[in-house]
Parts: structure tokens; C-alpha cells; sequence
């Protein structure tokens, strides 16, 4: 079946979005082309050739039935198509692993509880989000200024950032591999150069990072975190060039 | 500006020895312009102001693109980008799109239209012109403040709107010019909604109004329920900014989500505002160049009360990512929407079966309206599931869809002037550089929103002046400023149209063998727009009149049983024209 331009992405949830993008796409496809095809043919097939009266026909019933009754029910197999990969993206299921996520500008925090790892970077200077592959990964959003989005391509997702709610989702893995992020969500000056990584690694490389990291942390007293600015409103320029000039 | 009204000053002369002698020691020149409640002078106004916003928006646009040409462009700094797509937005929506239809198009055009001597109340109607005219510079003069003009994209999402994330008067200015242009769309909605309700001339059924008022009254109906929120939330956003409250801020206990909610409970009413009266030009124009009744004219009606309806109950699907919004409430009545979109569109190509097509000018625009609006609405239906939503949301995906509408829109707009620019001047636009205008127009258009859908789904955001990381957009995004620079090109022909044909091609009453009762009447229409009224018995009196052997066919059965002429309607017309409706009227001058 042709992806219609979408991508199957890296996670289990994105290849449902995927096979539901599909479903959508065959359905434009089918009647976007039935009305272009009645469309050019009106436009070639009736074309003035003199100047008669045409029939001054009005209403046809059963054509207006059709197309308003045809629409309803494709509409209504859309709707259940939707409801099946939504409930599954926002179902939640119960996981050990968790991500705190939060965005500030222009940068992002990612904070493993029950560990000492942090992972701070703003700007070009990009953080690295490290999960383990075929886990799901909860991931509770905030933010503590404006609004941001969090968005990785290869996950088909995105969500707000919002100050003063906890926005909660999983995401399963299903492939290795560094995805790059980034916010969608207008956030101020630097909003385009709000980069992150996600790096998705083996379960045991993903414990072995974590226990690496969560001890020098604890050794450096967050030796990551305090190096850089933690949003306290006073933003910072970033280094390339590309920035405000 | 004088000059620009010449065709409006000469049309109070024609009023001459008919029994309107307000104009005979009025003012003239600039000083009539001024204070004039003439609804087509008005009218006129609001046109040549908002394509004046319409170059402007595109300019802005123009400049975009140009940055977007290469990912790590140096045109402009990342603040003036920011003011930039946020003035754009907020030029083409608040001071274009809407107040070119509800205040331009349709003031002119529907109380003649529906028979009607004037709007409703014609210095209201003024007011109207000058409130959006003070709105429109007081919001473009923030370009002129020391911090730039309003840079929180055209949505102002809270808290980045608040004092501290955009401190500046740019911002207070885009607040106050909202105001002052949401108080002028909200009189114009009370002065549509009462002169289709009450000034329809006698015979004149709300089921014999041409499909261009009915969209006009429920555009109208929406702007009175949608506007005052609008208006409301604006006045919060500036006592956060200015008076210390924390109504959008969590700081005090305030909810940033809620101005989300009071901005699209507008803002999506607003979609159909903007949408509802280029569908009705659309109908119009199509109608006529097919040489046939409005198809299924009942059902379209339907379908426009049914959009209106719906509209006011979707505000959310621009939300679902937020996460603290119901999802499949919004998403089946988004859905929904499709269906009376999709009778529409149906409604137009049944129209056109077994027509004469004439591809005038006006009647090829809106056809590309229809090809264009249907790639907008396909793409729409996507974004109402809220998976695919989740997927494409703040892309460029989004970007290209909405694109598709709103130029769809344009070239319905377009169309709406080549179509009814004679009767408001008495004189025709030039054909070959208005099909000119339509082949670049169509073919830009495709070409600077195609390439973004692409975009979009390879991830490419909104609001980006740089793509650092992904130097593989370039080449997509080289294509969509061409297709922009398309775009350009088309109303730089429009405005070269406008000044050589001005004054050279004189219209007559009728140029295109119309239906409406608009086509009755000279061009320009006489100070109060008609000598005499044919006999209204459906829903185009001027067609029944030159063609009395070629009724619409299956349309007699109830059609004159739904409503009687309101008595203001009937005394009014009686008090303005001096005659009562009564067979054998005069003759079509």
C-alpha cells in the first residue's frame, strides 16, 4: 500500500498513525478524484457552443440524497478508525521507565526520577533524551514559561508543553537510533533553534547509561544541570551566528 | 482616494429628478467620501482599503519566502521574522479576508441584492468603515514602535503574549487595532443580519434570497455570536498586560489553555466567516456562466445553516495537543463539517451538469476556487482525526492546508470582483489580463502549497525562518517560493487591470445575462439603488424577467409559501420607490 507521504516512524504508536494515515489517504484519493474526475468533465463535456438556454433543471433528489447520505457514513468510518489509534496513544499503559520532560526557553530538561540523571542543553547545544528500545517510556511534559511542542518526526506525535498542566504520554520504541526533535510551538526569539535528541539504545545499554550518569551526578552535584542556565527568565544567546543577527 | 470614488460620486448624480434630494446639497469631493452613509460608496471603500491590506499581507508574505529560500537565510533577523508571519497572518485575516467580504463585497452588493434602498442603518454602517480603517493602521503602526510590531504569531497565545514574553507597544497596538476592527465586524453583523431580515423588498421570501445573502446572514449571525468572545478576551489579554490581573497566567492562578479557548471559540466561527460569503460568490458566479439555476438551492442553504451550526461547536480541533481537551467530541463534529462542505461542492459541479459554461474571467476563478477549496477541505478532514493531528500539527502540513483555503478564497474573491466590479463602477476589467491573473494565480498557488504539504510531513515546522538541520528542505522550499512569487506577479496584474481598464469598457446593466435582482438596476445603481422592481416570485427575478419561458424547473411546489414580505419591507419599498409591486413593472434600464 503507498504511504501517501507519511512515514511508518520509529515507535509502535507512529505505525498506527501510520496505517491510519493510509486509511484516510485512500479515502481522499477515492472521492477527491470521483469529484475531479465530474469535475473536468463537466468543464470539457459542457463547454458553451452558442448560445442556447440549457435546461433550467434544479433538484434531483436522489443524487442530493446520495451525496449527503455517502459522505455521513464515510465520515462515521473515519471516526472509528480515529477513536482505535487514539485510544491506544492516549491509553497510558502502566511503565517503570519515566521521563520527565520539561521545556523552557529555548532549551529542554529531561529528568529520569528515582535517579540522579539530568540532561540539560538550550539552543544549538541540543540535549539528548536516552530511552531504551521495546519498553514503553512515559513521558510527563511541562513547561515553566510559555508553551512549546514537543515533536520528534520518526515518532508521528507531537504535544504541548503547557505551563501549569502535566501533559502525559507513552512511547514505545521499536527501533535503535538517534531521532532529531525539535519545538513546533512558537515560544519566542530562539523558537527555531530549540533542538533536542532522542537516542533510543538497548535496555542494557540503556541501565548502564543510567547508572553512569546518575552516579556522576550525584558526584558533581549535578554537575550538567548547574553548568547551565535553568530558566530563571533570563535568557541567553546561542552560540552560532545564525542567531539574532 | 477622490479619484478612486469617482464611479461612486457620479452614481449619486444618476439620482437626479427621482425624488432624492439629500444629495443635491451635500458635500462633494473627499468632504462626501467622509460623510457619506451610502452603502456602496462605503462598500467601495472597504473594498480598495482591504486589497490595499491584501498587497500588504503579501508583501509580508513575499519577504518569507524569500528567507525561506535557503535554510540559514540572512534577509531578516529572527525577531523581524517573528513580527513578520505574525503581521502577516493578522493582515490577512483581521484586515483582509473578512472585511473584503462582510464589509466590501457584501455591503454593496446584498441590499441590492434583496431590493433594499440602503443597509439597515446606514451611519452604524459608516462607523463600521471608519473603526476598521483606524484598526488597520492602528494595528500596522506597531512596524513603527521601537520594539516592532506584535511578534506572538497572529493566535497571541498566552503566556508569550503577556508583558513580561512581549513587553512593547507593537503588542498593545495589535490588541487595540483587534478592538477597533472587532467592533466594525460586529456592527456590520448587526446592520446584515437587519437588513436581510427587514428591508427585503415585497415578494422577496427568505427562500427566494440568491445563495449570496443567505451565507451573508448566516456570516453575519456568526460574527454576533463569535466576535464579542473574541472582544471579551482581547480586553483580558490587555488587563494582564497593563492592570496586574492573572487571568492567562499561572502566576496568579490563571489558566494560559483558556485563552486558547476564548480565541478559537472565535477563531473557528471565524474560519466559516471568512469562508461563508467567497462560497456565496462562488454560487453566484457559477450559476450564471453555466447559464442555469443555483443546483439543489435548497439544500445548499441547509448546508450553509449547517456549517454555521457546527462551526460554533469545533473550536478544540486546533487544540488537540494541548491534552486537556475532549477529543472525540471535537473530532466527529470536525468531521462532520465535511459532509455539508462536500454538498457544496457537489452542489457547484450539479450547477455546472448540463450547463453552457462561459469561462469568463470571473467564472475560471472560481472554478480554480473549487478545485483549490476541494485540495484544502481533503486535507482538512485529516487534521480533524486527532492522531493525524498529533502527527502534522505546527507543521508545515498545517501551513499548506490552510493555504489552500484562504487562496481559494482569493481566487473566489477575485472572481467576486471581476464578476461584480461592473455594476459597482459601470464599467468591465479587462478579460485577457484577468485570465492572465487567473492562470498565475491558479498555478502559483498549487505550486507554493504543494511543496509545503511535502514539507510538513517530512517534519519541516512552523515558524521557523531557519532549517539548519535539514538542508534537504531547500529544494521543496525553493519550489514554494516561486509558487509565491506566481502569486505576486497575479495581483501586480490585478492592480495594472484595475488602472487600464478604468473608464474604457462601459458595462451596461446586464453584462452577463445574471439572474439576481442586483442586474435589474443601472451600473452604477441610481443613490438609492432602484428605479423600479420586478416582479420577485423566485430566487432570480432579473433572469425570470428577460427569460419569462425559462423557469426553474421542480421549484414552483411551496415556493412562495414560506414567507410573506415583512410590512417595514413592504412600506419601505413603497416609501423609497413610490410604487407598489403589481404586474407589468417597467422595463429593465
Amino acid at each position: 500500500m503507498p504511504s501517501f507521504g507519511a512515514q511508518k516512524g520509529v515507535t509502535s504508536e507512529s505505525s498506527s498513525v501510520f496505517h491510519l494515515w493510509q486509511g484516510f489517504s485512500i479515502g481522499a484519493v477515492v472521492i477527491g478524484g470521483f469529484v475531479v474526475v465530474i469535475f473536468v468533465y463537466a468543464i470539457v463535456r459542457f463547454r458553451r457552443k452558442g448560445d442556447n438556454i440549457p435546461r433550467q433543471s434544479q433538484y434531483h433528489l436522489p443524487a442530493e440524497v446520495a451525496y449527503t447520505v455517502v459522505p455521513i457514513l464515510v465520515v462515521f468510518g473515519l471516526f472509528a478508525a480515529t477513536l482505535v489509534v487514539e485510544n491506544k496513544e492516549v491509553s497510558n499503559p502502566k511503565t517503570d521507565v519515566i521521563v520527565n520532560v520539561n521545556a523552557f526557553q529555548w532549551g529542554w530538561k529531561f529528568t529520569y526520577p528515582g535517579t540522579h540523571t539530568s540532561v540539560i542543553g538550550q539552543t544549538t547545544q541540543a540535549p539528548t533524551m536516552v530511552i531504551p528500545v521495546n519498553t514503553n517510556v512515559h513521558i510527563n511534559l511541562t513547561s515553566t514559561d510559555v508553551l512549546h511542542g514537543f515533536y520528534v518526526k520518526e515518532f508521528n506525535f507531537s504535544r504541548y508543553a503547557l505551563p501549569g498542566v502535566l501533559n502525559q504520554f507513552t512511547i514505545n520504541a521499536v527501533k535503535t537510533g538517534t531521532f532529531f526533535g525539535q519545538c513546533t510551538q512558537l515560544c519566542g526569539l530562539y523558537h527555531s533553534l530549540m533542538f533536542f535528541n532522542v537516542k533510543v539504545v538497548t535496555m542494557p545499554e540503556y541501565t548502564a547509561w543510567l547508572a553512569k550518569t546518575s552516579n556522576a551526578s550525584t558526584s558533581s552535584a549535578a554537575a550538567t544541570a548547574t553548568n547551565q542556565q535553568t530558566n530563571t527568565g533570563v535568557p541567553t544567546k546561542p552560540a552560532t551566528s545564525q542567531g539574532g543577527n | 482616494m477622490a479619484d478612486l470614488l469617482n464611479p461612486a460620486a457620479e452614481l449619486a448624480d444618476d439620482g437626479h429628478g427621482h425624488g432624492h434630494h439629500e444629495e443635491h446639497h451635500g458635500p462633494t469631493g473627499i468632504l462626501k467620501w467622509m460623510t457619506t452613509t451610502d452603502h456602496k460608496i462605503i462598500g467601495l471603500s472597504y473594498t480598495v482599503t482591504s486589497v490595499a491590506m491584501l498587497v500588504i499581507g503579501g508583501l509580508f508574505a513575499e519577504i518569507i519566502r524569500a528567507q525561506l529560500a535557503t535554510p540559514d537565510g540572512h534577509l531578516v533577523s529572527l525577531a523581524q521574522y517573528n513580527e513578520l508571519f505574525t503581521m502577516h497572518g493578522s493582515v490577512m485575516i483581521y484586515l483582509f479576508a473578512g472585511p473584503f467580504a462582510f464589509g466590501g463585497l457584501a455591503n454593496i452588493i446584498v441590499p441590492i441584492q434583496i431590493g433594499a434602498p440602503d443597509m439597515a442603518f446606514p451611519r452604524l454602517n459608516a462607523l463600521s468603515y471608519w473603526l476598521y480603517l483606524t484598526g488597520a493602521i492602528t494595528m500596522l503602526l506597531g512596524f513603527f514602535t521601537s520594539g516592532g510590531a506584535a511578534n506572538f504569531g497572529w493566535v497571541a497565545y498566552a503566556p508569550l503574549s503577556n508583558s513580561l514574553n512581549t513587553p512593547g507597544a507593537g503588542a498593545d497596538l495589535w490588541i487595540g487595532g483587534l478592538l477597533l476592527t472587532g467592533f466594525s465586524a460586529i456592527f456590520t453583523g448587526v446592520n446584515l443580519t437587519a437588513t436581510i431580515f427587514y428591508l427585503r423588498a415585497p415578494g422577496m421570501t427568505m427562500f427566494r434570497m440568491p445563495i449570496f445573502t443567505w451565507n451573508m446572514l448566516v456570516t453575519a449571525i456568526l460574527i454576533l455570536l463569535a466576535f464579542p468572545v473574541l472582544t471579551a478576551g482581547l480586553i483580558m489579554l490587555y488587563c494582564d498586560r497593563h492592570f496586574g490581573t492573572h487571568i492567562f497566567s499561572t502566576a496568579g492562578g490563571g489558566v494560559p489553555v483558556l485563552w486558547q479557548h476564548i480565541f478559537w471559540f472565535w477563531g473557528h466561527p471565524e474560519v466559516y466567516i471568512l469562508a461563508l460569503p467567497f462560497f456565496g460568490m462562488a454560487t453566484e458566479i457559477i450559476a450564471v456562466f453555466s447559464k442555469k439555476p443555483v443546483f439543489g438551492y435548497k439544500s445548499m442553504v441547509f448546508a450553509t445553516l449547517s456549517i454555521g451550526a457546527l462551526s460554533l461547536g469545533v473550536w478544540a480541533h486546533h487544540m488537540f495537543t494541548t491534552g486537556v481537551v475532549l477529543l472525540p467530541f471535537f473530532s466527529i463534529m470536525s468531521l462532520l463539517i465535511a459532509v455539508p462542505t462536500g454538498i457544496k461542492i457537489f452542489n457547484w459541479i450539479g450547477t455546472m451538469w448540463r450547463g453552457e459554461l462561459w469561462f469568463s474571467t470571473a467564472m475560471l476563478m472560481s472554478l480554480g476556487f473549487l478545485f483549490t477549496f476541494l485540495i484544502g477541505g481533503l486535507t482538512g478532514v485529516y487534521l480533524a482525526s486527532p492522531p493525524l493531528d498529533f502527527f502534522t500539527h505546527d507543521t508545515y502540513f498545517v501551513v499548506a492546508h490552510f493555504h489552500s483555503i484562504v487562496m481559494a478564497l482569493v481566487l473566489a474573491g477575485m472572481g467576486g470582483l471581476y464578476f461584480w466590479g461592473p455594476k459597482i463602477t459601470g464599467y468591465m476589467l479587462n478579460e485577457r489580463l484577468g485570465k492572465a491573473q487567473f492562470w498565475l494565480l491558479f498555478i502559483g498557488t498549487q505550486v507554493f502549497t504543494f511543496p509545503q504539504y511535502i514539507l510538513g510531513l517530512d517534519g519541516m515546522p512552523r515558524r521557523v525562518p531557519l532549517y539548519i538541520h535539514n538542508p534537504e528542505w531547500k529544494m521543496l522550499n525553493e519550489w514554494s517560493t516561486i509558487g509565491a512569487v506566481m502569486v505576486g506577479i497575479s495581483t501586480i496584474i490585478f492592480v495594472v487591470n484595475v488602472g487600464y481598464s478604468w473608464k474604457r469598457y462601459p458595462a451596461g446593466d446586464n453584462p452577463w445575462d445574471a439572474q439576481t435582482l442586483e442586474w435589474f438596476t443601472t451600473s452604477p445603481p441610481p443613490h438609492h439603488n432602484f428605479y423600479r422592481l420586478p416582479q420577485i416570485r423566485s430566487e432570480r427575478p432579473t433572469w425570470d424577467y428577460n427569460h419569462p419561458e425559462h423557469k426553474s424547473l421542480a421549484h414552483g411546489a411551496g415556493a412562495g409559501a414560506e414567507h410573506q414580505p415583512t410590512p417595514l419591507a413592504a412600506a419601505v419599498t413603497v416609501l423609497e420607490h413610490g410604487q407598489d409591486e403589481g404586474p407589468n413593472e417597467g422595463a429593465n434600464e
